[in-house]
């Protein structure tokens, strides 16, 4: 077994996880089991239930099936933390609401509209300073570029360091430097503190860089396991062939 | 009440003489905080349409209390508010028809419903007061109905706040953080409709979602953070509720509408601004 260092999870076991919205299967009978210290990309076409099965596991959506969170001692942790970095934020942008704002609201009891706590206020400050974005904590959330709304959602997940982070497309608006910087961030992560990190990607480039295993899903897993065994699968060719012919 | 009464005799206006301004003072400056909180999350939702729904679905509160034979409608207009609201937001979660139908549809029903009850026998011109409301009918114990209201909102603002801040930025966000986006929505929800029932009777059904919606729309355009979100909202709504208040005494109106005509004008003052803020 890896060494363990910060995170209390051990690994996260999916077993016969469905999803029905109002007589569709959406995905069915879905089995996976997501390591600590690992990052899993999830890939499949358009509609294939990537994002559904991210919303079942962060508890968005019913689901029948079960997602256990287990700790070392093979325990099941009732309330894993879970750090997630959506697609996109998809809000009106006249909101007032500032970056400060915006990462107090997920931690800070002390209700915002009252002030912010001045002790939580500097360390999301440093927080930002940690990737030259310190100028950021009083811009207006809605008036950030694409890049640094990533560093500010990224940043928000980690804040406490989750069991799971997961990303979900997590690199639109940004451009090459700025996706490799941010792989290469993640990975650092992952081997700092040893958590779970499901990535939902389109990139099959980066997969292969950066990903240890992959899943392939089609309403239900078709493939799974070390990246490149996925890439030969038949699966894989079936629904992604022709990306490999161009080449 | 008396030393509060006491209070307002000896301001120096001659408006304030008379009780029936007193009271509608009292009344002003307890709903616009209660309005101005709420309507900072009704604009951030995109919920403007919804509360109006909400007003107009007053009639209908009516009409079930009156063939309840309940004495005062009061209790039937929170109830069905609450029933409407809550089944609205359910349906709205299905995602089978844009929003906007879906309101539209449950709005124009209650409406519909509730004259058809309320004309029966030729009676409604009696409850057509509630179309423009009088806020200088309001009575002591609606006054302290109305303060308690305020107190539990204001409480459950500082509970919830932060929570609705976040669903209504990404609520997939939200979820994994272990909030319980439905039930923090519908606590907002249930907050929304007992404050437009209670108060939809002093204001009126055609003008209570601009007293709801204007002060916040009015600070948003120059509001950098929630907490000037808040204080902008609040500082409207007050002023305007109070100024427009003594405009419609003095120009002998109806004090509903002249509210919601003050706060309209301070809302196009800070659309101007709007530009210069943003850079």
């Amino acid at each position: 077994m890896k060494s363990h260092n910060n995170c209390g999870l051990c690994q996260i076991d999916i077993e016969n996880l469905s999803v029905v919205n109002r007589g569709d299967i959406i995905i069915e009978n879905i089995n996976l089991t997501f390591h600590c210290g690992e990052l899993t990309a999830v890939i499949g076409r358009n509609g294939a239930g990537k994002t559904t099965l991210l919303q079942a596991i962060i508890n968005e959506r019913p689901y029948t099936g079960s997602i256990t969170f287990k700790s070392h001692d093979d325990t099941a942790i009732k309330k894993p933390k879970i750090g997630y970095v959506p697609q996109q934020l998809v809000f009106d942008k006249s909101t007032p609401v500032s970056v400060a704002d915006f990462m107090l609201s997920c931690k800070s009891k002390r209700p915002l509209w009252l002030g912010s706590d001045k002790k939580q206020l500097e360390e999301i400050k440093e927080r930002l300073k940690s990737l030259e974005c310190g100028y950021l904590w009083d811009r207006p959330l809605g008036n950030l570029s694409g890049g640094e709304i990533q560093k500010v959602l990224l940043l928000t997940a980690l804040d406490p360091m989750p069991d799971l982070l997961i990303l979900d497309e997590p690199v639109s608006g940004v451009d090459a430097a700025g996706l490799d910087m941010f792989y290469k961030r993640i990975t650092t992560i992952r081997d700092q503190y040893h958590i779970a990190i499901i990535l939902v990607s389109h990139d099959l480039n980066l997969i292969q860089r950066y990903a240890d295993s992959a899943v392939l899903i089609d309403k239900t897993v078709v493939a799974q396991g070390d990246v490149d065994e996925v890439f030969a699968s038949d699966a894989f060719n079936q629904l992604f062939g022709y990306l490999r012919e161009e080449k | 009440m008396n030393f509060i009464y006491n209070i307002l005799n000896s301001l120096p206006f001659e408006f304030i003489h008379y009780d029936f301004m007193k009271n509608a003072l009292l009344a002003v400056i307890i709903i616009t905080p209660l309005f101005a909180l709420l309507g900072t999350m009704a604009v951030n939702n995109k919920m403007a349409f919804f509360s109006d729904a909400l007003g107009h679905s007053a009639f209908t509160g009516i009409a079930i209390g009156i063939l309840l034979g309940l004495g005062n409608p009061v209790l039937s207009m929170v109830a069905f508010g609450i029933f409407l609201g809550l089944v609205i937001s359910r349906v709205k979660s299905f995602k089978t028809a844009s929003t906007d139908t879906i309101i539209s549809v449950f709005s124009s029903v209650s409406v519909a419903l509730g004259i058809v009850i309320l004309s029966k026998n030729g009676g409604f011109s009696k409850y057509s007061s509630y179309l423009i409301g009088d806020i200088l009918i309001v009575t002591p114990q609606e006054i302290l109905l109305m303060f308690i209201v305020l107190i539990v909102v204001y409480i459950v603002w500082i509970k919830i706040y932060n929570k609705l801040l976040l669903i209504s930025i990404n609520s997939s966000l939200a979820s994994s953080r272990g909030i319980n986006c439905a039930l923090i929505e519908n606590i907002f929800v249930v907050l929304l409709s007992i404050s437009v029932m209670l108060s939809v009777k002093w204001i009126g059904i055609l003008t209570i979602n601009s007293f709801l919606i204007l002060p916040s729309a009015a600070a948003r355009n120059i509001a950098l953070n929630s907490k000037q979100y808040h204080f902008y909202s609040l500082a409207i709504g007050i002023i305007c509720g109070i100024a427009g208040l003594i405009i419609s005494f003095y120009a002998d109106t109806s004090a509903g509408a002249t509210m919601v005509l003050t706060s309209a004008v301070v809302y196009f003052i800070t659309l101007m601004f709007k530009k210069s803020v943003r850079k």
